[in-house]
């Protein structure tokens, strides 16, 4: 695997070719039937699901759409979605509860939607709701970050039992742009946060936060958009087969720990 | 009418400045406060007296742990859990540690959180308080960890749990790290509610990012204190998205309750009686609660 910066990757996850969930959908799965709106307000464009076979075994999928042109992504905002996006990701998934399909999600967005209507509608809750809903889902959960993954707004669709990572995918606390702005009031020095911040794939194996990572084509993803679906797919093949063996309750009380272990502190006795 | 909203922002946003030079003018630091939601300015004797709360439009100010527990609790009833726990540096922060180390010895406290149990009008209960003076009160390592063993703590021992929150969002010198506290706080309230136990969030001032997309927001009932900042989003990040100027209220405890996400704003001074009332309503006698 590549031996690239934060910030070279950065380049790659930004080539204007970069594969979508809209590229990757379709050669991920069979027979995918989107599914509209969150039954409280509307339907949001940035994040897309629906049902669909995966190598024959019924999924639902939910997916975070970022557009490969202009057109797209006026219709997916930029891949940054709104509270009824995240209510329609949870909606799908207790849907996916009752008929007892795992959920797949693809993770791939800036950031959740920072906006006034976003605010009114409840953005912190939204998520703050998939996150404990999520943790509490019972049926298999696999996320994989494809590109980017923005802060609370990747997070929503990332509380899971695996969390798998494409090689030159990143996924941080904080957009590098913010971080660079907050800490130096400049959101020029993105590159340079970036590198300081560990986002990368290998950076979060080592910080426990990614369980596997997922080869790109040589180059990134956008040279070879098949065979890094292929990948994706082998993957998503054998996580489901470790998650789906696992009794309900061995399954969430993993995924519980999975999160519960992280974090770095220490009790001194003689303070 | 619109130059007069840009106007009102603009002095907002100039409440940096005028402090600055509220300095030049040589008035000894403390003996006036100045409301960051009116701008009215009172002098400190005066606020101190009213609870920390601005006389002319109600603002809540901020209060340290252990003011709020003071006010809160039962005297002599805290017995505070994990007082020692101090972070590590998970992703080789520059300067974090040294930071932390200053402000320890700047606020007394280890770390943005205190947890403990303690009995409100004779009610046991878990309580979180968050601290702002303490990097904002963000959310990192012990933060999260303190939050999830409080809520670990009370499951086990069938005990309510009430949080103050605080905070201006992850912590991001803890990296990754600190977003991942956001679900593990969010699975401990989820443990501890499908136990039946009950969960009060009281937000107060400011209540915002990472910690508004996780635990704050997922109390049975939540409560705000009047006129303080409630949101997900930092008002300049908006500002800077949307190109516009926001209005003044925008994303305060007032907004949040008109929008449908806080169930009632209580006053300082009601507060501790108003949460015995909910303990009471929901069984909880003092004792360990029977089936």
């Amino acid at each position: 695997m590549s031996e690239l910066t934060a910030s070279q990757r950065l380049d790659i996850i930004r080539h204007k070719g970069r594969p979508t969930v809209n590229d990757y959908i379709p050669m991920l799965f069979d027979r995918f039937m989107e599914m509209h709106g969150d039954r409280l307000f509307g339907d949001d464009g940035a994040i897309m699901g629906g049902i669909a076979y995966f190598k024959g075994t019924p999924v639902t999928v939910i997916a975070q759409v970022k557009g490969r042109d202009l057109a797209e992504n006026q219709r997916c905002n930029f891949g940054m979605p709104h509270p009824e996006g995240y209510r329609k990701a949870l909606r799908l998934a207790k849907q996916a509860e009752k008929f007892h399909r795992p959920v797949i999600c693809l993770v791939d967005t800036a950031g959740a939607f920072c906006g006034v209507d976003a605010e009114k509608r409840g953005q912190g809750e939204a998520i703050a709701r998939n996150l404990m809903e999520f943790m509490t889902l019972k049926t298999p959960i696999i996320s994989v970050v494809l590109g980017e993954g923005g802060s609370g707004g990747a997070l929503a669709l990332a509380v899971c039992d695996e969390l798998a990572m494409l090689e030159n995918a990143l996924y941080s606390v904080i957009s590098p742009r913010g971080f660079a702005s907050i800490l130096w009031k400049d959101a020029a020095r993105e590159r340079e946060a970036c590198d300081l911040m560990k986002i990368t794939a290998p950076d979060l194996y080592k910080l426990g936060v990614c369980d596997y990572i997922i080869p790109e084509a040589p180059g990134g993803a956008h040279n070879d958009p098949q065979a890094t679906a292929n990948n994706i797919s082998s993957y998503i093949s054998k996580a489901l087969e470790r998650k789906l063996k696992k009794g309900l309750d061995e399954l969430i009380n993993e995924r519980y720990n999975k999160f519960r272990i992280v974090g770095e502190f220490e009790e001194s006795t003689t303070i | 009418m619109l130059e007069d909203l840009f106007s009102m922002v603009k002095v907002r946003f100039n409440a940096d400045q005028t402090e600055d030079n509220r300095k030049k003018t040589d008035i000894p630091k403390g003996l006036l406060f100045k409301c960051p939601r009116c701008r009215s300015v009172t002098l400190s004797d005066e606020f101190n007296k009213r609870g920390k709360v601005c006389p002319n439009c109600n603002y809540h100010s901020r209060l340290s742990a252990k003011e709020r527990l003071d006010i809160t609790v039962d005297r002599g009833t805290f017995r505070e859990f994990d007082r020692n726990m101090v972070s590590k540096n998970p992703i080789g922060f520059p300067d974090y540690e040294q930071k932390q180390i200053a402000l320890r010895e700047k606020t007394g406290l280890k770390d943005a959180v205190v947890t403990g149990r303690a009995k409100i009008y004779s009610k046991d209960t878990v309580i979180i308080v968050m601290d702002s003076n303490f990097m904002m009160a963000s959310m990192g390592s012990v933060v999260g960890e303190k939050i999830t063993r409080a809520f670990e703590y009370a499951t086990r021992n069938k005990l309510p749990v009430i949080a103050f929150t605080a905070s201006g969002g992850a912590r991001m010198q803890e990296g990754i790290v600190s977003l991942m506290q956001m679900a593990k706080t969010s699975g401990a309230v989820a443990r501890h509610s499908q136990a039946g136990q009950l969960y009060i969030a009281v937000m107060t001032d400011p209540t915002t990012g990472g910690v508004t997309a996780s635990f704050a927001s997922l109390g049975d009932i939540i409560i705000a204190e009047p006129k303080v900042l409630i949101g997900f989003a930092g008002r300049r990040v908006i500002e800077g998205t949307i190109k516009q100027k926001l209005p003044d209220d925008f994303q305060s405890a007032e907004f949040m309750l008109e929008n449908g996400f806080v169930d009632m704003i209580v006053d300082r001074n009601r507060m501790k009686r108003v949460l015995s009332h909910i303990l009471r309503m929901h069984n909880y006698t003092g004792e360990v609660q029977s089936k």
